[in-house]
C-alpha cells in the first residue's frame, strides 16, 4: 500500500504543475492591475511603470510564470497586495477553519448519509425509504447558498440557537462548537443526498450477491449479515462517489465560508478574487488543489483497507 | 393440487428412526406481477442419517428453491411457503422461529452452493469467514475458532492450511474456494450437508476431487448429504436415493441402482438418453424433444405430458400421484410400469 501511496504522490506533481499553470494564466485574464491595486487609481503612470519593473510584470508571461515557478518552489508565495503579509501566513492562518469545517461536515453528513442510505436499502419500498429518497433528492436540489440561508433565518434569527457570524474559536470550546454547527450542517446537506442514494443502490445490489446468501445459511443473524456482509462490501462505491465530490465539498466550502464569514481558505479566495490580490488568490487556488489531491489519496487509501483485491 | 398430496404415499422410510430430512408435500411459490410461479409444488422425499440423496433434473425444474426452502433461505416476498413440512429430526423447520431456524443454518445444516467464485465475501479472510459461523454457533473463543478453522482447511486438503487461513477469496483457485465452503459447511458438525450443484462451476477433474471430498467427508462425520445437480453421472456415483424432478414435482424417486437398472418416468428414461456415451456411435446428441412448460401456466394433467412419446388423454387431463411400483421406487406416472417403452 505504500507503494500505492508513493505512485500517487509522485503522480501529483504534473497534476500540481497544471494548477499552478491555469491558476496563474487565469489570473492573466482576470482584469485588473496588480500596480493599479498597489498604488491606487490615482497614481501617476511612471509610479505604476516602477511598480512593474519591481513586480516582474514587464516581463513575457512565461518568464513571469517561471520565476513565479521558482518562488512556490522555494516555499515564497509573495506578499498579500493588500494586507501585505506573506501569503503564507495568510493561508495558514485560513486552513486550519476550513479543515475544521469540512471534518465538522464529513463528521456527521457521511455516518448520517450512510445509515439512511442503508435503512432505505433493507426496508426497500416502505415508509421509511420514500422519506430518505425525497429529503435526498431535496439535498441534491437545493443550492448550498439557499440552505444556508435557510439555516441562518431559522436556526440563527427565527430561533435563535446558533450564531452564524465567523469562528469562536477551536471547535472543542463551547464557543467554537456553537459556531460552527450552522456552518457544517449546511454544507454536509449538500453531501448527505447523494450519500445516501449510493449507499441504498449498493447495498440492494449487494444484498443479491451470492456471499449474502452464504453468510445467511451460516446462520447469522439479519444485522450481521447487513453490517458485516453487505455494508462493508457495499460501502466501497460510496467511497468513490465521497472522492468524486471532493470538488463538490470545496466549491460548497467557499460558498460556505463566505455566507457564514467562516476564516478559512474560501472566503480568503473570494476575497482576494473581488479584491485583485493576485498572489493570495494563486495561493488559495494551489490550496485547494492540494486539498483535492489529499482527498482523493485518503480515498485511494479507503479503498485499499475496504476492498483487499485492490492491493493485489 | 391437495388431492394428489394425500394420494402421494409416505416417503419410505418415513416410519423408521433414521430418517433425519423428511420433506413432506413442500410447496413454493412466487407471486408476480405475471402470477404464481409454482417453483417447487408438493414434492416430498427423506433422507437418512449418513446417507445421499440426489435431486436431479433440468435447470429451473425447482430443486434450487427446494434446498434453498429446506433452509428458509428464499427470499419472502415474493417467495413464499404454500404448504408443505420439512421435518428435519422430528421438527418441522417451517415453524420454527427465525432464531431458532438460524441455529440449524450454518449449525445443525450446512450448506455448499453452485458459485465457488462468488460465495465467499472477497472483502474477509477465508479463516475468518469460517470463524465467524464457528463462533455464532459453538461460542468458541477466538483463538480456538481459529485453530479449529486451520483444522478444517486441513480436512478438506487446502495445501498449507495455517498460512491459507489468512488468504484472501481472490488469492486462491475456484476448486480451493470449493474446499473453503464445505470447511465452512462443515465447520459446526452438521447432520445434514445440502450441495447445491457443488461442482457444476469447476473444472471436471476437480469436480471429482470434490465430489470424492465431500463423500470421503460424510462417511468419516456420518453427515447426510442431499446433493442437488443436474449430472447423472454425479448421482450415479455419489448418491444412494435419487429424486427425478419436473417443473416444480417430483416424478420419480428410487434407490441410484434400481433408478439407473429399470428407469419408470419417461422423462428419466429421455434423461439418461441424452447422457452422451462413449460407447455408442453417434453424430448426434440425443435431446427431449418440446421443453419445459411455461412457469405460470395452468396444466391440469402431467406437466411432462406435452413431451412425452407415450402420452394418452388421461395423462393430458389429470396430474398422475407417485405410485409406489417397486419397494422404495415411486413413479409419477399413469403408463409406469413402462416395460415397452424403456
Amino acid at each position: 500500500m505504500i507503494g500505492q501511496i508513493a505512485n500517487r504522490l509522485i503522480l501529483s506533481v504534473p497534476v500540481l504543475f497544471g494548477v499552478l499553470l491555469l491558476g496563474f494564466l487565469l489570473l492573466q485574464l482576470v482584469p485588473g492591475d496588480p500596480a493599479v491595486v498597489i498604488a491606487g487609481p490615482a497614481a501617476p503612470p511612471e509610479v505604476l511603470d516602477a511598480i512593474r519593473q519591481e513586480m516582474g510584470l514587464d516581463q513575457p508571461v512565461m518568464v513571469q510564470f517561471w520565476n513565479y515557478l521558482a518562488r512556490v518552489a522555494s516555499g515564497d508565495m509573495g506578499r498579500s497586495l493588500i494586507s501585505n503579509k506573506t501569503v503564507l501566513s495568510e493561508l495558514g492562518g485560513a486552513i486550519i477553519p476550513t479543515v475544521e469545517l469540512m471534518v465538522a461536515c464529513l463528521f456527521w453528513s457521511i455516518p448520517l448519509g450512510i445509515g439512511m442510505g442503508t435503512v432505505a436499502a433493507v426496508k426497500r419500498g416502505s415508509i421509511a425509504d420514500r422519506i430518505v429518497m425525497a429529503l435526498s433528492v431535496g439535498g441534491v436540489s437545493l443550492p448550498i447558498f439557499f440552505i444556508c440561508l435557510l439555516a441562518i433565518q431559522f436556526l440563527g434569527v427565527y430561533w435563535p440557537i446558533f450564531p452564524f457570524i465567523g469562528r469562536g474559536g477551536p471547535v472543542w470550546t463551547y464557543d467554537g462548537f456553537m459556531h460552527i454547527v450552522l456552518p457544517a450542517v449546511s454544507l454536509g446537506l449538500i453531501f448527505i443526498g447523494p450519500v445516501a442514494r449510493m449507499t441504498r443502490s449498493s447495498v440492494l445490489e449487494v444484498l443479491k450477491l451470492d456471499h449474502v446468501r452464504t453468510a445467511r445459511a451460516k446462520g447469522l443473524s439479519e444485522r450481521a449479515v447487513i453490517l458485516r456482509h453487505a455494508l462493508r462490501n457495499a460501502l466501497i462505491p460510496v467511497v468513490t462517489l465521497v472522492g468524486l465530490q471532493a470538488g463538490y465539498l470545496l466549491g460548497g466550502a467557499i460558498v460556505t465560508e463566505t455566507i457564514f464569514s467562516w476564516p478559512g481558505i474560501g472566503r480568503l479566495a473570494v476575497g482576494a478574487i473581488l479584491s485583485s490580490d493576485f498572489p493570495v488568490a494563486q495561493g488559495t487556488i494551489l490550496v485547494l488543489a492540494l486539498a483535492f489531491i489529499v482527498i482523493n489519496l485518503i480515498v485511494d487509501v479507503l479503498y485499499a483497507l475496504l476492498d483487499p483485491r485492490v492491493q493485489g | 393440487m391437495s388431492e394428489t398430496a394425500t394420494q402421494a404415499p409416505p416417503a419410505t422410510a418415513a416410519a423408521t428412526d433414521d430418517v433425519l430430512l423428511d420433506v413432506r408435500d413442500l410447496k413454493v411459490h412466487f407471486d408476480t406481477e405475471a402470477g404464481t410461479f409454482r417453483a417447487v409444488d408438493g414434492v416430498s422425499f427423506s433422507v437418512k442419517r449418513g446417507k445421499t440423496l440426489g435431486i436431479v433434473g433440468e435447470s429451473g425444474c425447482g430443486k434450487s428453491v427446494t434446498s434453498s426452502g429446506i433452509m428458509r433461505l428464499v427470499p419472502m416476498p415474493p417467495g413464499r411457503f404454500a404448504g408443505g413440512e420439512v421435518m428435519f429430526d422430528g421438527r418441522d423447520l417451517l415453524k420454527l422461529s427465525e432464531k431458532e431456524m438460524r441455529g440449524m443454518r450454518g449449525g445443525r445444516i450446512g450448506m455448499i452452493f453452485q458459485e465457488p467464485m462468488t460465495a465467499l465475501n472477497p472483502v474477509y479472510r477465508i479463516g475468518d469467514q469460517i470463524i465467524e459461523s464457528l463462533r455464532v454457533h459453538s461460542g468458541l473463543g477466538r483463538a480456538a475458532a481459529r485453530r479449529r478453522a486451520i483444522e478444517l482447511l486441513d480436512l478438506v486438503r487446502l495445501p498449507s492450511p495455517e498460512k491459507r487461513v489468512d488468504d484472501f477469496p481472490h488469492q486462491l483457485s475456484g476448486g480451493q474456494r470449493q474446499r473453503v465452503m464445505i470447511a465452512l459447511a462443515l465447520a459446526n458438525d452438521p447432520e445434514l450437508l445440502i450441495a447445491d450443484e457443488p461442482t457444476t462451476a469447476l473444472d471436471v477433474t476437480i469436480q471429482a476431487q470434490i465430489l470424492e471430498l465431500m463423500r470421503d467427508l460424510s462417511a468419516r462425520t456420518g453427515a447426510a448429504i442431499v446433493l442437488i445437480t443436474h449430472d447423472l453421472g454425479v448421482v450415479a456415483e455419489t448418491c444412494d436415493d435419487v429424486v427425478v424432478m419436473y417443473a416444480g414435482r417430483v416424478v420419480e424417486r428410487a434407490p441410484v441402482a434400481a433408478l439407473f437398472a429399470a428407469p419408470q418416468h419417461p422423462y428419466t428414461i429421455g434423461l439418461m438418453a441424452a447422457v452422451p456415451r462413449l460407447d455408442i456411435q453417434s453424430d448426434r446428441l440425443e435431446t427431449i424433444p418440446g421443453s419445459v412448460p411455461p412457469p405460470y401456466a395452468k396444466i391440469d394433467g402431467c406437466r411432462f405430458a406435452s413431451r412425452c412419446p407415450v402420452a394418452t388423454d388421461q395423462c393430458r387431463a389429470e396430474l398422475p400421484p407417485l405410485r409406489e411400483l417397486a419397494p422404495g421406487h415411486s413413479v409419477a406416472c399413469w403408463r409406469a410400469p413402462l416395460e415397452d417403452v424403456a
